[in-house]
C-alpha cells in the first residue's frame, strides 16, 4: 500500500513540475490583417473618470463613429495602468483593443515587452508621418529605443498656480522666476495664526504633497537619467545637488519637515472643493493645466493667475520651461482588429479638429503641432501659459525605461529622505540610488 | 530443511493470494476514493503553486514571454540588491510577534470578561463582535479618519484633555502600533474562541481549586489555562500565519495617511510613512503584479513560506509549552 501510495506522489510530483514549467499564461497574438472597413467592435480602455471628461470621451467616440460607421467603439472608463498591465498579460477574450495610459513612465515596458503593437507600420500603411505630425518631445516620450509603440493622446505641462491677491497684499509684483526668488516670495507670502500654525503657507514643497513628486520639481534642472548605455547617471548629473540643497532649503525656510507634514496631512483630496490652493490655504502651487478647470468651476473668491515654475539661479534663460508628461495611446497585442483599431488611434491623436475639441474639453495641452496652432484652441490667458510651457525647448518629461517608472520610485524613496532631513554622505547615496536603479533595470532584463 | 510442495497443494494458495490482491487493490482504491478529495484539493491548490513558485524563483519571467533559467539570480536580487526586503521581513516579523501577542492576550482578557459579565451580557458581546464584521478596507479607512492629526476627533479630544497626540499612521514609531491598535478593535473572532473555551472548562475543577483555597491567580493558571492551551496554540498558529499574510489594512492605512493621490495613471506605492507599515506581501504583489518580476516575487514568497514554517513548527513542540502530552 505504501510503496503505491510513494508511486502515486512520484508521478504526481513529476506532473507538477511538468505543469509548473509549462503553465504560464502567454497571451495570445492577434492580427494586422483584419479589414478595418467590416463591421467591427473594439474595446477601448481609458483612465478619464471625471464626468466633463467622461462626456468629451464619449463625444469623441462619437465622432469617430460618425466617420466610420462600420466600426463600433465600446468605451470603459477609469482603468489604471496597472489593469491593462494585467489585462494584456492575462489575454482574456474581453481584452482591450485599444489602451490608453495617464503616464509616459511605463511606455519603455510596453514597448520593449511587445505588449502594445509598434505602430510605425500602420502610420507608415496609411500615411501618417509623424514627424510632421507631432512635437519631437512628445514622440520621444511615446516610443522607447525607437519603437512607437504608443502615441501622445493630448499632452499635460506643469507650471505655477499664484494668488495674485495675495500677491498684492504681500507686495510682490510678479511670480518667481529663479529659486532664489521662489524661496523668499514663499517665505514672505506665508501666514501664521497666533499659536504658531499655518493660516496661510506660500508654497507646500514636500514632495508628498499631490503633483509634487521630485521628478517634477527636478525637471527644472533639466536633468539626464540615463547615459548612452542606459545607466543610471544620478551621481554625476550637475545639477542633482542644487536641486536637493533648493528643496531642504524650501523646506527648512517654511518651518521644517515635521510641520509642513503635520500641515499636509490635513488637507482634503486634491480633486475636491478642499483643495487647499481653492480654498486660501497655499498662495502658490505647482500642477497641471488641468487645475484652471477646476479653479473656474469652483469659483475661488479670489484672484489667480499661472506661470512657469522657478528655474535654478545659474540658469535664468531656462525660464519658461517646465515638466511634461501626457496620456499615451496604443493598440493591444492581442487585437484581432489592429487595422480598425488604428482607426480609431489615428482619429484620437492625429485629426487637428478632434484634438483641438478635445483639448478644449479637458483642459489639456493638445498633442499636434496643427492643434498648438489652431486658432480655435481655447483662449484663457491661464491656459495658454501651458501651451508655451509644452512648446518651451527647455521642457522635458522623464524617459522611457525598460522597467516602466521603477527608477522614478527610487529617485521618489531617495528624495523623501533627503527632504525630511536625511541630508548625511550624499555623494555616496547618490551612488547607491545609481547602483539600485541598474539593478532593477538588470533584474527586468532577459 | 528442503521442503517441497506438491502442486495438488499449491491451487488453493495460489487462488487465494490472487483473491488477497484483488481485495487489497479493492480497499487502495476505495482509500484513494475516499482521500481523492483532499488529494485535488491539495494538489491543486497547495502542492502545484508551491512547485510553480520554487520554479519560478529560478526563471525570468514576466508573465509575458516564456521563462528562461536565471540560475539564482532572483535569489541574489532580493538579498543583496532589495533594499526594502529587510524593512519589510523587520515589519512583517514585528507584526507577527506584537500583533499575535496582543491579540491572544487581549481576546483571552475580552473572553473570560465576557463570561462574567452578569447583565448585558448580549450587549458587551455584541459590541466587541460587531467590529470584526465590519471590510477590513472600511475599518481601516474609519480609524486614518479618526486618528487624522489634524482632522480627527480622537487627537482633539486628546488635545482637549491636554494630551499631546502622537501622528498615529503619519509617524514611522507610531505607525505600526495604530495598525496593532486596529487589530485589537477587530478582536471579535478571538473572543468567541477563547469564550467557547472558556465556557468548556469543567465547573468542578473551579470549584475544587476553590475549596483548595486558590487565588484569582492561581486558578487562572492551573485550571484555566491548562484546559485552553490548545485553543490558545490554535490562536497563535493562526494568528502567525494571518499576520505573515498582512496587507490590505497596512496598504490603505499607508496610502490614505500619506494623502499621496493615486490617479490611473500611479501606482500605490505601500509603506508609508518610511516604509515603517511596507510588509513582505506588499512587497510580493509590487514584484509580481505590478513591476511583473515573478522570479523575485517567488523568492519572497518561498521566503514567507519557510518562516511560516519554521515559527509554526516551533510552535508545535511540546517544548514551547502550547502542547501537552496528550495532546
Amino acid at each position: 500500500m505504501a510503496h503505491v501510495f510513494l508511486r502515486v506522489v512520484r508521478a504526481g510530483v513529476a506532473a507538477l513540475c511538468l505543469l509548473a514549467g509549462s503553465g504560464c499564461a502567454n497571451p495570445p497574438t492577434g492580427s494586422d490583417q483584419d479589414d478595418p472597413t467590416q463591421p467591427v467592435t473594439l474595446r477601448f480602455w481609458h483612465g478619464w473618470s471625471e464626468k466633463n471628461e467622461v462626456r468629451a470621451i464619449e463625444e469623441s467616440i462619437e465622432r469617430f463613429e460618425a466617420q466610420h460607421p462600420n466600426i463600433k467603439v465600446r468605451a470603459t472608463g477609469h482603468v489604471t495602468d496597472e489593469t491593462v498591465n494585467q489585462a494584456l498579460r492575462a489575454g482574456g477574450g474581453d481584452a482591450p483593443d485599444v489602451v490608453s495610459s495617464f503616464t509616459t513612465n511605463n511606455v519603455g515596458q510596453y514597448c520593449s515587452s511587445g505588449m502594445w503593437v509598434d505602430l510605425d507600420p500602420f502610420m507608415r500603411k496609411t500615411g501618417l508621418d509623424k514627424h510632421r505630425v507631432f512635437p519631437k518631445n512628445l514622440l520621444d516620450y511615446t516610443a522607447y529605443q525607437g519603437e512607437q509603440c504608443a502615441l501622445p493622446l493630448l499632452a499635460d505641462a506643469y507650471g505655477l498656480y499664484y494668488n495674485k491677491d495675495a500677491f498684492a497684499a504681500a507686495g510682490i509684483k510678479r511670480p518667481p522666476r529663479t529659486m532664489s526668488e521662489f524661496r523668499r516670495d514663499a517665505v514672505k507670502l506665508t501666514r501664521r495664526t497666533a499659536d504658531g500654525s499655518y493660516r496661510r503657507l506660500g508654497f507646500m514643497p514636500n514632495f508628498r504633497f499631490y503633483q509634487n513628486s521630485p521628478d517634477r520639481m527636478f525637471a527644472q534642472w533639466g536633468p539626464r537619467y540615463f547615459d548612452r548605455k542606459g545607466r543610471s547617471r544620478l551621481a554625476e548629473e550637475p545639477g542633482i545637488r542644487d536641486f536637493l540643497r533648493t528643496q531642504r532649503g524650501l523646506v527648512t525656510a517654511l518651518g521644517g519637515y515635521e510641520a509642513l507634514e503635520e500641515f499636509r496631512t490635513g488637507f482634503g483630496d486634491e480633486f475636491s472643493a478642499a483643495h487647499p490652493f481653492q480654498t486660501g490655504k497655499l498662495a502658490m502651487h505647482l500642477d497641471g493645466e488641468w487645475r484652471g478647470l477646476f479653479l473656474d468651476k469652483a469659483e475661488v473668491g479670489f484672484r489667480w493667475g499661472t506661470a512657469p515654475l522657478p528655474v535654478p539661479d545659474d540658469r535664468p534663460e531656462t525660464y519658461g520651461r517646465g515638466y511634461l508628461t501626457g496620456t499615451v495611446i496604443g493598440i493591444a497585442q492581442s487585437s484581432r482588429h489592429q487595422n480598425a483599431a488604428w482607426e480609431l488611434v489615428r482619429f484620437l491623436t492625429s485629426d487637428t479638429k478632434q484634438v483641438v475639441a478635445f483639448a478644449n474639453a479637458i483642459h489639456n495641452v493638445p498633442s499636434t503641432k496643427a492643434a498648438l496652432r489652431s486658432p480655435e484652441l481655447d483662449a484663457d490667458r491661464s491656459f495658454r501659459t501651458f501651451l508655451r510651457i509644452a512648446r518651451n525647448r527647455y521642457s522635458s518629461a522623464p524617459p522611457a525605461s525598460l522597467n516602466g517608472g521603477q527608477y522614478l520610485v527610487s529617485f521618489q524613496d531617495f528624495g523623501y529622505g533627503y527632504e525630511a532631513g536625511d541630508t548625511d554622505g550624499l555623494d555616496r547615496r547618490l551612488r547607491s540610488l545609481d547602483h539600485q536603479i541598474d539593478a532593477d533595470t538588470v533584474q527586468a532584463q532577459n | 530443511m528442503a521442503t517441497s510442495t506438491s502442486p495438488a497443494r499449491s491451487s488453493p494458495s495460489v487462488g487465494t493470494g490472487k483473491a488477497l490482491r484483488r481485495v487489497h487493490r479493492r480497499r487502495r482504491v476505495r482509500t484513494l476514493g475516499f482521500l481523492s478529495p483532499w488529494l485535488v484539493g491539495f494538489t491543486v491548490f497547495f502542492a502545484y503553486p508551491l512547485i510553480a513558485t520554487v520554479y519560478f524563483s529560478f526563471m525570468h519571467y514576466n508573465q509575458l514571454e516564456k521563462p528562461t533559467f536565471v540560475g539564482l539570480r532572483n535569489w541574489r536580487y532580493v538579498f543583496e540588491q532589495m533594499p526594502l526586503f529587510g524593512p519589510a521581513l523587520r515589519n512583517t516579523l514585528w507584526l507577527v510577534v506584537v500583533m499575535v501577542a496582543l491579540r491572544v492576550v487581549f481576546g483571552i482578557g475580552i473572553g473570560l470578561l465576557a463570561t462574567r459579565v452578569k447583565s448585558g451580557v448580549g450587549f458587551f458581546r455584541t459590541c466587541f463582535y460587531l467590529p470584526y464584521l465590519a471590510p477590513p478596507v472600511a475599518a481601516t479607512v474609519a480609524f486614518v479618519f479618526l486618528l487624522n492629526p489634524g482632522t480627527g476627533p480622537v487627537d482633539n479630544i486628546l488635545g482637549d484633555l491636554g494630551i499631546s497626540a502622537p501622528n498615529w499612521f503619519n509617524d514611522p514609531d507610531w505607525a505600526k502600533p495604530s495598525l496593532v491598535l486596529l487589530g485589537l478593535w477587530g478582536i471579535g473572532d478571538l473572543m468567541v474562541v477563547f469564550m467557547a473555551a472558556l465556557l468548556d472548562v469543567p465547573r468542578e475543577q473551579y470549584e475544587a481549586a476553590r475549596l483548595d483555597g486558590a487565588g484569582r491567580l492561581a486558578t487562572f493558571r492551573y485550571v484555566t489555562w491548562p484546559s485552553i492551551t490548545p485553543i490558545v496554540m490554535f490562536a497563535v498558529v493562526t494568528g502567525v500565519v494571518q499576520t505573515m499574510q498582512y496587507y490590505t489594512q497596512a496598504l490603505v492605512a499607508g496610502k490614505l495617511a500619506s494623502g499621496v493621490d493615486v490617479g490611473p495613471g500611479s501606482v500605490v506605492q505601500p509603506g508609508y510613512p518610511d516604509h515603517s507599515t511596507l510588509t513582505v506581501p506588499q512587497l510580493v504583489y509590487s514584484l509580481g503584479f505590478q513591476n511583473f518580476n515573478t522570479g523575485a516575487a517567488c523568492v519572497l514568497s518561498l521566503v514567507l513560506f519557510a518562516i511560516a514554517m519554521a515559527v509554526t513548527t516551533l510552535l508545535m513542540r511540546r517544548g514551547a509549552g502550547l502542547l501537552t502530552a496528550e495532546d
